[in-house]
């Protein structure tokens, strides 16, 4: 069974078995904008908490997604190469990042449920 | 106007705000950046049907006197004399060095009648400028406050005369004042055919909403706003063209006639004849990154062997063009259409094509 967690910076991230999808949100995905270019870490690398993996492009302006915790890469979402759009379509399904192997799953203690996140947003 | 804080607000706020616009601050304002339709499908429809932008940050001059013409011939590398009525002209205020202080249109309306339409972020330093030149005419500038809405693209015409204003007569870079404390050009900023229509604030809401109320008119916010102007290879000033530029460098001598550029007695005309005799030190050019991704305002370039080479002025997606644009300086060497170019973005070299500009063909109604 897979639990949703969500960050300060409207990211989600599925985890299960010890592996996190990892996105934006609706609420990040309609402040952003059409996206235009999405440019994805490569598979393998080893990111900290906090560390830019991901940058999402508007037509507008570039804006880094954050690692949730540290981990390393195991697999991005080719699809958004020719159809970045997908984050804005579906930003909690086919609009997926990136998937990593978390390294200390104690870090997901911090972090937001559905219920908090949305009182956050407002 | 209003001042309240730190951002001008439009006069039009709040039906910007129940269109759903997102603000944010421009120049001084707080603008309408994006509506709900979103920068993208903003930008096409403006190129398909119509698109209303609400431009009251930008700043209007009415120049009035027998010495009106004299005043913008010696502020302006123009010929305000030759200027036919009703004639509009794209110059500039320029330096002492020749750098450009603001990028303007002027439009004469009668013998000793001119109005200069100039940049927001320019206001006050283009009206201090302008009224020390003309302390020594016969003139007076007088700055208005006025709702200034621009209706962009194919249905531009057809829309505006439903709206009850027929400028179907007007031709591309012409102006009238079609009515009290009007003034309408056929212009733009978005490499379409259109109008920017100036008014009174107590006539501006009826008049925006009997343009929306076209089916093929929708509120188009800054942020296609600039990549419409992009694409259509505009300059935006502070950016593309700065006080530290020079019309040479900038490629925009086809702004100023030939017979000035040798006898003109215009601010900066000394220097502009030695940038003439020196030739241009850099160009400015269009930018085609090879890939998908955008290179954005700031990012420096390099040529093949890694030197510097420039950098970009402006950059973005191109939602017309499909691919990534960009405008930028480059040494005259690299200059030529196909030259290849590298620009730095997040520590990779994205190679770009110099690419000829516009990167969307102008559809200006010429007559």
């Amino acid at each position: 069974m897979a639990t949703t967690y969500f960050t300060e910076d409207h990211e989600w991230l599925r985890v299960e078995g010890g592996v996190a999808t990892v996105g934006i949100t609706d609420y990040a995905q309609e402040q952003l904008g059409d996206l235009v270019f999405v440019e994805l870490p490569e598979v393998g690398r080893t990111v900290a908490k906090g560390d830019a993996a991901v940058v999402v492009e508007s037509v507008k302006a570039a804006s880094d997604v954050y690692a949730p915790a540290d981990g390393e890469i195991t697999e991005v979402n080719d699809a958004l190469s020719s159809d970045p759009a997908l984050v804005n379509s579906s930003p909690d399904g086919t609009g997926w990042l990136w998937k990593m192997k978390l390294a200390d799953e104690s870090q997901l203690e911090g972090l937001m449920d559905e219920a908090g996140y949305k009182a956050m947003i407002g | 106007m209003t001042d309240t804080g730190e951002l001008f607000q439009l006069p039009l706020k709040d039906l910007h705000e129940a269109a759903g616009a997102r603000f944010g601050g421009f120049a001084g304002w707080s603008m309408p950046i994006t509506y709900p339709l979103g920068v993208l499908k903003e930008h096409l429809h403006t190129r398909e049907k119509a698109g209303l932008f609400d431009i009251s940050h930008m700043k209007l001059f009415l120049v009035t006197g027998s010495g009106a013409g004299d005043a913008l011939s010696r502020a302006c590398p123009l010929d305000a004399a030759a200027l036919v009525a009703n004639q509009s002209k794209y110059t500039f205020f320029l330096n002492d060095d020749a750098g450009i202080i603001d990028d303007l249109i002027v439009t004469r309306l009668g013998e000793e009648r001119f109005m200069v339409v100039a940049n927001a972020g320019n206001a006050a330093t283009d009206e201090k400028h302008l009224k020390a030149v003309a302390a020594g005419f016969d003139c007076t500038v007088e700055p208005l406050d006025r709702v200034f809405l621009a209706l962009q693209g194919p249905a531009a015409e057809a829309v505006m005369t439903k709206a009850g204003l027929d400028l179907s007569a007007l031709t591309f870079m012409h102006g009238v004042e079609p009515r009290d404390d009007w003034f309408a050009s056929r212009s733009g900023y978005t490499g379409e055919d259109g109008f920017e229509v100036a008014m009174p604030w107590g006539e501006a809401k009826a008049f925006a909403e009997a343009l929306l109320a076209d089916e093929a008119v929708e509120w188009i916010g800054l942020a296609a706003r600039d990549s419409l102007r992009l694409e259509a290879g505009l300059c935006l000033h502070g950016q593309d063209i700065t006080p530290d530029i020079n019309p040479v460098d900038a490629g925009l001598m086809w702004a100023i006639p030939k017979s000035l550029r040798e006898t003109g007695g215009f601010i900066g005309a000394d220097a502009l004849r030695s940038a003439i005799a020196t030739g241009p030190q850099r160009k400015r050019v269009g930018l085609k990154p090879e890939g998908r991704q955008p290179v954005r305002a700031g990012a420096k370039l390099f040529d093949a062997n890694g030197n510097e080479a420039g950098q970009v002025t402006s950059g973005g997606f191109g939602p017309s063009a499909g691919f990534p644009v960009a405008m930028g300086y480059v040494p005259v060497a690299l200059s030529t259409s196909g030259s290849k170019i590298f620009a730095e973005v997040r520590g990779n070299r994205v190679p770009l094509d110099v690419h000829p500009l516009p990167f969307t063909q102008h559809r200006y109604r010429k007559g």
